[in-house]
């Protein structure tokens, strides 16, 4: 018997999803325009006024917002409301050049754990579970979201934050913790741990895990189950639009219910900007409907997908997507990490290396990983080994600074990273993971 | 009085070493002593050359060298004498970075190449010590 968080508005007919929709967007453009300058420039621009958008089907006349404005309204521009209304802010990983801070009143930060609820008790999850949450906990979004869902859902909370798997394991096994949230790839390795302790997949008592914040395959997802005995959910967000939460995925594991109550979703063409019909792949684009704090319209995920709105077996009726089926930008999700090209440029210039580099992406057992090729000039070349390790040593460094995570640097002779047509062929990426 | 050495980056994998010893050797250059040092990605070759701008010639398009200088000392082949030397630097305190020695130039000699921070200080050091340092020309003249 299929179980829902909110059955009102997750079973709604589309009639009634498409009535609150609309209810909600004419505020929202109205509350956007009232109180994010930055936006209401846009739409002056545009020559789009509120009282122009009286439906969801209006929402193609708003102009986009892309990473580019957020990092050009960085810090507070497109923040929705006083300071004194604001209870939290989260930040997408690492970056000083492409760092997205988002702001939560406490009204976005319920519909937010509502999202995280939804998607929890779509696991199959309720108050008698044990919820163990090892999402990175601070500025990532993916501890806390799942962690406010799993408190509205009732769930005992394991508030453990990533890392230690010892430890991981040790309170999984004595606690008996039934759900586990995590990155995929960090789901695997606990599935390897366990093993490699002598656990057998039924010595657990999980049952199920949502595991969301980077791509990951088909055949990862059956490594998974296999490995812990348990059904593997996948669960999509990002820190623009809330977090993790936006859409999750039901039993019939055929893709994620986008929360529409909250987040109108769109497929547009990256190129033309052109919105197009269900079914067919494109960028999405999300537009919030009731957030106050942060409150985008028309965000530019990059993320390439498809949305359908065949019937589900769940019962849900909210439109599905696709896992992201590619990117319409260069970046990379490495270890749950957003990593842009541009922005191991930029340290490599810093540190005084030249910007011919290479970066290899792998999954070994599981895990990614991350590989950055650099030509050595002819400056920093030592006769010392200590010298030019300690080269590798401080690029790994900065490059941490600047990612949230450090790459393995390789030293190469000078001209010799391959060039293709003159252009040197920059990300190398061997996952198989669209 | 330094002797030059050349040092050469060499990525860490299969025919590096090959690639760069036979451009050296295409341009006419004999090798006089060497010595490798490698790490898992990459290596440095380090060489006393016949003729360094033609090595640099021959090697600088492929990938990076570097001149240093290193302190080249001729000794007796025979036990005891490359630990008299050490002793002496060691005694001032003179940090060696690397060494490599090798033999059979000039029958009973031996000649040892060393890698210090400061190379005037080493050579007083030595010096004061009645142990003369090596030149580019000694090298040349020994050796030939």
């Amino acid at each position: 018997m299929e179980k829902y968080y909110q059955p009102e508005i997750e079973t709604a007919s589309y009639e009634e999803i498409r009535r609150i929709q609309n209810e909600k967007i004419v505020k929202q453009v109205r509350y956007v325009y009232d109180n994010v300058p930055y936006y209401r420039n846009l739409m002056d621009k545009k020559g789009v006024k509120p009282d122009d958008i009286k439906s969801v089907d209006d929402i193609k006349k708003l102009p986009f917002l892309s990473k580019d404005d957020l990092r050009e309204a960085y810090p507070y521009g497109l923040l929705g409301t006083d300071l004194k209304n604001v209870v939290r802010i989260h930040s997408t990983s690492g970056t000083t050049g492409k760092r997205v801070v988002a702001f939560y009143t406490q009204h976005d930060i319920d519909l937010w754990e509502d999202c995280c609820a939804r998607a929890i008790v779509a696991a199959g999850g309720s108050d008698e579970d044990v919820c163990q949450v090892c999402y990175g906990y601070g500025l990532f979004t993916g501890g806390s979201g799942l962690h406010g869902g799993s408190h509205k859902v009732g769930c005992m909370t394991l508030p453990m934050s990533s890392g230690n798997t010892d430890r991981q394991i040790q309170f999984m096994m004595d606690l008996g913790s039934t759900i586990l949230c995590c990155t995929p790839s960090y789901a695997a390795y606990i599935g390897e741990s366990l093993a490699e302790k002598g656990y057998k997949p039924e010595d657990n008592k999980l049952k199920a895990g949502i595991f969301g914040a980077e791509p990951w395959t088909e055949e990862m997802r059956q490594g998974i189950e296999k490995s812990l005995g348990i059904k593997a959910y996948d669960i999509y967000g990002l820190t623009e639009t809330s977090g993790p939460g936006v859409a999750f995925e039901c039993s019939e594991q055929t893709g994620m219910h986008i929360n529409e109550d909250h987040f109108y979703a769109e497929i547009i063409d990256p190129e033309t900007g052109e919105v197009l019909p269900e079914g067919s792949k494109g960028e999405l684009v999300f537009t919030s409907l009731d957030k106050e704090g942060f409150p985008l319209l028309r965000y530019r995920t990059k993320d390439i997908c498809i949305l359908s709105r065949k019937k589900c077996s769940c019962g849900r009726t909210h439109i599905k997507m696709t896992k992201p089926l590619g990117r319409s930008d260069d970046m990379m999700i490495i270890r749950g990490v957003n990593v842009f090209p541009s922005q191991i440029e930029t340290v490599l210039l810093k540190e005084g290396f030249p910007p011919n580099y290479q970066i290899v992406v792998d999954r070994v057992n599981n895990n990614d990983t991350f590989d950055i090729y650099v030509e050595c000039p002819p400056e920093l070349f030592s006769d010392k080994v200590a010298e030019m390790q300690n080269h590798e040593k401080n690029l790994n460094a900065a490059m941490r600074s600047m990612l949230g995570i450090g790459p393995k640097i390789h030293l190469v002779a000078p001209k010799s990273i391959e060039r293709s047509e003159g252009k040197a062929v920059r990300v190398i990426d061997k996952r198989k993971l669209h | 009085m330094a002797v030059t050495q050349l040092s050469v980056f060499l990525e860490n994998r299969p025919g590096m070493l090959d690639k760069t010893v036979a451009a050296i050797t295409a341009a006419g250059i004999n090798i006089r002593a060497l010595s490798l040092a490698d790490t898992k990605d990459f290596g440095i070759l380090r060489m006393i050359v016949s003729d360094i701008e033609k090595t640099k010639a021959a090697v600088s398009g492929d990938t990076v060298i570097k001149e240093t200088h290193v302190i080249a000392i001729g000794m007796d082949d025979k036990s005891g004498a490359l630990n008299n030397i050490l002793r002496i630097l060691s005694a001032d305190g003179i940090n060696i970075e690397y060494v490599y020695a090798f033999t059979g130039a000039v029958r009973g000699k031996a000649y040892v190449v060393l890698r210090v921070d400061d190379v005037g200080h080493a050579e007083k050091t030595l010096s004061a010590n009645g142990i003369e340092t090596l030149s580019d020309c000694d090298i040349k003249e020994f050796l030939e």
